[in-house]
């Protein structure tokens, strides 16, 4: 005789209105919602977006069985409709899985080309601050922003393309950004203010890049020091006819860009705050870049890697403050997890935001401590399945390394070269939750002064 | 000593080919091989570095 159990359905959490679920509430406040979510119904809930189930997961032994499940289990290209929007059609998210699996892994990020990045990172550092006067204020969405358009643009698209952009590309940009609303899960093209500014600025960004493909198409033929990949993307040819279109290539680098810059910026904006808040840690972050830098070597992807404070700050600000704070997948089938089963067609989600700060994962949870990552302790390395910044198993973050080296990158110039001090009362620094892309709260202002 | 990795984690970075390359080989889209099963003693110090370093902590050294 076989026994056959049925699995029951995950249990939900409570505050769902009967016509949107809880919407509203993870429009305003999502890390409540889901930190309830786990305090409510513990590794397995469900909450509701309008009728859309999302189930979401935490603990590591759930979390492990998300970010080990294959992609005909959770697929995660239908998990992110408001996206699409953004990156137009037929482009990475709205791609077959192959085909999406060959554009993600940028060549860009192999570690043959890193080697190369960490100069050209530092270069673009340096091209900002060199407008900077002995003092003076920043907001710090605005210029990590800025500059990481002009980091990520240099390393993945080429630097020829990176010198014909301004800051009207980085605002366009931030538009696309801020084009996420979670309205998306039920209708992406909803006649919200968002939206509109969303599609204007992607018309836009297309006319620049069309802009600068005329100029290239009038000016001198590209050479082997200098061809970049929009000369590439250019010179494929079917037929007679180019292969793309400028609103195609333009839809190619806003998602060979998109993964890489509101995280980097954010996570800068965020380790600077932190040090500022902690001057203890400061400190011994900026004697470990004195140190290193003492004998005169330049920025490079060796120096960039010894650098366990500088490192160690980064890990504990992307721990609190991680850039993605929901990862989504689709079920395909019926998913078994944490003796529950979820039906197929159900949005199912593991949280950065909830698991990073799960206790005893994590000792004092809440409190910056960048010595958590120092051996002994390692406690990144030692919950694989919960210290989750980057995701985990085959979708993690491809371009971890390559963050992590821009951020260091960034701090070897900056740190070196300037103090700062906060503007404002520090716990007037926080994230604007209202879009699915996390952004520092405006303002976010601080002050520079060089070093004496 | 003996190379184990986790082809769940590998995403073909190659940074360990450039740390040990008599050890490691990554071809342009897939994932690592390892060349050598049971490197030598001399080799220990490039193929700790290679698990050090792997972006998705996917290598490990079994002894034995």
């Amino acid at each position: 005789m076989t026994i056959t159990t049925e699995l029951e359905q995950p249990p939900q959490v409570s505050g769902a209105d009967p016509a949107s679920g809880h919407l509203e509430e993870f429009r305003h406040d999502p890390i409540s919602l889901m930190q309830r979510v786990r305090e409510e119904c513990g590794d397995v809930g469900e909450f509701l977006l309008g009728e859309r189930r999302v189930v979401l997961l935490s603990g590591a032994t759930a979390n492990e069985r998300f970010f080990r499940a294959s992609e005909e289990e959770l697929n995660q290209a239908e998990a992110y409709p408001f996206m699409t929007p953004i990156f137009g059609k037929g482009v990475i998210f709205d791609a077959p899985p192959e085909r999406r699996q060959e554009m993600l892994h940028n060549q860009a990020l192999k570690d043959k080309h890193m080697r190369l990045h960490a100069q050209k990172i530092a270069d673009e550092v340096v091209d900002m601050v060199a407008s900077w006067d002995a003092e003076g204020g920043i907001d710090l969405l605005d210029f990590f922003a800025e500059l990481t358009i002009y980091t990520s643009s240099a390393c993945l698209i080429g630097k020829k393309f990176r010198d014909q952009l301004d800051e009207r590309f980085a605002d366009l940009y931030h538009d696309l950004e801020r084009g996420t609303d979670a309205l998306a899960y039920v209708d992406p093209y909803a006649p919200i203010e968002s939206f509109r500014r969303r599609d204007a600025a992607r018309a836009a960004l297309v006319e620049l890049v069309q802009g600068i493909m005329d100029q290239r198409k009038n000016g001198q033929p590209a050479t082997d020091e200098d061809r970049d990949l929009l000369d590439v993307l250019i010179s494929v040819r079917e037929g007679e006819t180019p292969r793309f279109t400028a609103d195609e290539i333009t839809g190619i680098f806003i998602s060979m860009m998109f993964a890489g810059h509101h995280t980097t910026s954010g996570t800068a904006a965020w380790t600077l705050i932190e040090l500022l808040k902690h001057p203890d840690e400061l400190k011994s972050v900026v004697a470990e870049l004195d140190e290193l830098y003492a004998d005169g070597r330049e920025v490079s992807y060796q120096a960039l890697r010894e650098m366990p404070r500088l490192e160690s700050a980064v890990k504990e600000a992307l721990r609190l403050h991680p850039p993605l704070i929901l990862l989504m997948r689709v079920a395909k089938e019926p998913f078994d997890v944490g003796g529950y089963s979820i039906e197929p067609g159900t949005m199912v989600g593991a949280s950065p935001a909830v698991s990073n700060r799960l206790s005893p994962d994590f000792n004092n949870p809440d409190v910056f401590d960048p010595s958590r990552y120092l051996d002994p302790r390692r406690e990144d390395l030692e919950n694989p399945w919960t210290w989750i910044p980057f995701g985990a198993g085959k979708h993690r973050c491809v371009g971890a390394a390559f963050a992590m080296m821009q951020l260091k990158a960034i701090f070897s110039v900056i740190l070196r070269g300037w103090t700062f001090e906060l503007s404002q009362p520090p716990e007037s620094y926080r994230n604007d939750h209202s879009k699915m892309v996390v952004q520092l709260e405006q303002p976010c202002r601080a002050r520079y002064r060089v070093r004496a | 000593m003996k190379i184990a990795v986790d082809y769940d984690l590998c995403q073909g970075h190659a940074v360990c080919q450039s740390e040990a390359p008599a050890v490691f080989a990554v071809e342009d889209k897939g994932q690592v091989k390892v060349l050598d099963e049971d490197p030598a003693e001399e080799a220990r110090a490039q193929v700790e570095m290679a698990v050090k370093y792997c972006p998705t902590h996917a290598l490990k050294i079994v002894e034995g």
